[in-house]
């Protein structure tokens, strides 16, 4: 468990490092936060309420998820660091270490987010809470849980980058399967546009999509959607595909081990 | 030009010696784009009304947009990659060619894949172009061709001056997409959804406006929210001529300015 935390705690101090790589990217994040909500407040004064949303509480899903791009990473489609590695022969390496390799990447991953959290969220909320009424949750509940859901959605798009990672080192195709990865995470998010937006026949589909733990589920918890029983529901919903997704990975990875073929060396 | 084009050529052989992988970075580039314009698609299934435009004009501007958008990113994108030549030292090299810097910059990695944006914002542009209610004059019919060259060249020209903003910091390549990435979002939209603060500063500041906002006014016979004169609807060749030689002028100012990192 030391082991893990010393990694994890590695992690965060190498990424808090890119402070003005951050600031750059949560630069582009507002702008594109300030332009999603405009695209949607043209469409909320049409009706006032859609999907249960109304205008202040699809602005604020705008700047929240755009906030979270960067901590979640879910549209980074695999793990860039390790298929480098996989290629540059370093995988090896990692392979024996006394520590489990899905269990490293995690806490590795785990420590990535931190950074990203305080540089990449809050600067979003913040510029738009300057220009628009957001709406901050009010029940006590909500921030107590918000820590967890953030976690289990950074787990749950590890599993998936995880997965990818497998896949591409099995296909020996990098590119090819992080985007179509990205492609499915760009439309099954809400980062596209909310869930709550998408035709009947979809809607419920993509809600119960991994894809929606990561970004959906954690906005809609943030806007105080969900109380009581639904609160907890939802928690569960991202718990149960964080250790289903990691399940599999694991499964995977003992496959993929006995495949792997190291290049270069 | 001809050294542009040698290199472009060099690259895309080089890309092809995979061509499943290329012809699956393309799919995937066609689709990733594609997931702005199925945005689109569902706010229209909420209201067939957007800010006063029909889904065939909203069409109509994402394609535009999107067109010159993927035109000037197959052509000068990569210019984005200078920081990374800065802190690599291979911007010396670079210097060092007796071909111009830009040129290199601009086709290095020169990939054919990112034209599948271009066949997906063509594809929307040519259902727009069918389903648009429009009085097709000859004058409306010469200003779509003229409108999205004119994209291409300010869309370059925001390529080229954000990357030349990398010459001061090196680690503003994520900044600049708000301009880059960021412009051809919000052109994909009538402008008149943003607030007139905002329309303002796209038309006098970073003239995006001019890329498919303006000339569409009068194509699609829209009031100008800002109620500029008539005139300025047709102004897109002439913003994009002036918006060049500003990118040219920081070009060389940033090459100038340029100190190798000495390692």
């Amino acid at each position: 468990m030391r082991l893990y935390l010393t990694v994890a705690w590695a992690s965060v101090r190498r990424h808090a490092t890119y402070r003005a790589a951050a600031f750059g990217g949560a630069f582009a994040n507002i702008v594109f936060g300030f332009i999603r909500a405009y695209v949607l407040i043209a469409l909320w004064q049409t009706k006032p309420e859609i999907g249960g949303y109304d205008v202040a509480a699809a602005v604020t899903f705008c700047f929240l998820t755009q906030g979270l791009i960067g901590p979640i990473a879910v549209f980074n489609g695999g793990l860039p660091e390790v298929a480098q590695r996989v290629r540059s022969g370093d995988i090896a390496l990692d392979l024996y270490r006394p520590a489990d390799f899905q269990g490293w990447l995690l806490v590795t991953d785990l420590g990535r987010a931190g950074p990203d959290f305080v540089y990449r969220s809050i600067p979003p909320l913040l510029a738009g809470a300057l220009v628009f009424d957001l709406r901050l949750p009010d029940s006590p509940a909500v921030w107590l849980v918000l820590p967890v859901t953030a976690v289990l959605a950074v787990v749950v798009s590890f599993a998936l980058r995880y997965l990818v990672m497998l896949a591409a080192t099995l296909l020996h195709d990098e590119r090819g399967v992080s985007s179509a990865a990205t492609i499915l995470a760009l439309f099954f998010s809400g980062i596209m546009i909310p869930l709550t937006l998408f035709p009947v026949w979809l809607r419920p589909i993509a809600e119960l999509s991994p894809w929606a733990a990561t970004i959906q589920v954690p906005a809609d918890i943030f806007l105080g959607r969900y109380h009581g029983i639904a609160l907890l529901a939802a928690l569960a919903s991202q718990a149960i595909w964080a250790l289903a997704l990691l399940g599999i990975g694991r499964m995977l990875t003992a496959r993929v081990r006995r495949r792997v073929v190291v290049q270069g060396g | 030009m001809r050294a542009y084009w040698l290199l472009a050529r060099t690259w895309t052989r080089a890309a092809a010696q995979y061509p499943a992988s290329l012809a699956m970075l393309t799919v995937s580039q066609l689709v990733i784009t594609g997931i702005d314009a199925v945005a689109i698609l569902i706010i229209f299934q909420h209201t067939s009304s957007y800010a006063g435009f029909s889904l065939p004009e909203v069409m109509f501007l994402y394609g535009t947009s999107g067109v010159s958008f993927a035109i000037a990113n197959a052509l000068i994108g990569t210019v984005d990659q200078l920081g990374q030549h800065i802190r690599a030292g291979t911007f010396d090299a670079i210097l060092l060619r007796p071909v111009p810097a830009l040129v290199q910059v601009a086709a290095d990695q020169f990939s054919p894949r990112r034209l599948g944006k271009l066949v997906q914002a063509a594809l929307v542009l040519c259902i727009a172009l069918a389903t648009l209610d429009v009085q097709w004059t000859v004058d409306r019919i010469a200003l779509v061709p003229v409108m999205i060259v004119s994209g291409v060249v300010i869309f370059a020209a925001v390529w080229v001056l954000g990357a030349s903003y990398q010459f001061l910091a090196g680690e503003a390549a994520e900044a600049m997409n708000a301009a880059t990435y960021g412009g051809n979002y919000v052109t994909q939209y009538p402008l008149s959804i943003l607030g007139r603060d905002a329309i303002r500063a796209l038309t006098w500041v970073i003239p995006l406006a001019f890329v498919n906002w303006m000339p569409a006014l009068y194509i699609l016979d829209q009031p100008d929210p800002l109620g500029l004169p008539g005139s300025v609807r047709f102004a897109s060749p002439l913003v994009a001529l002036l918006l060049c030689l500003v990118a040219a002028l920081v070009w060389r100012a940033g090459v100038r300015h340029y100190r190798s990192t000495g390692s």
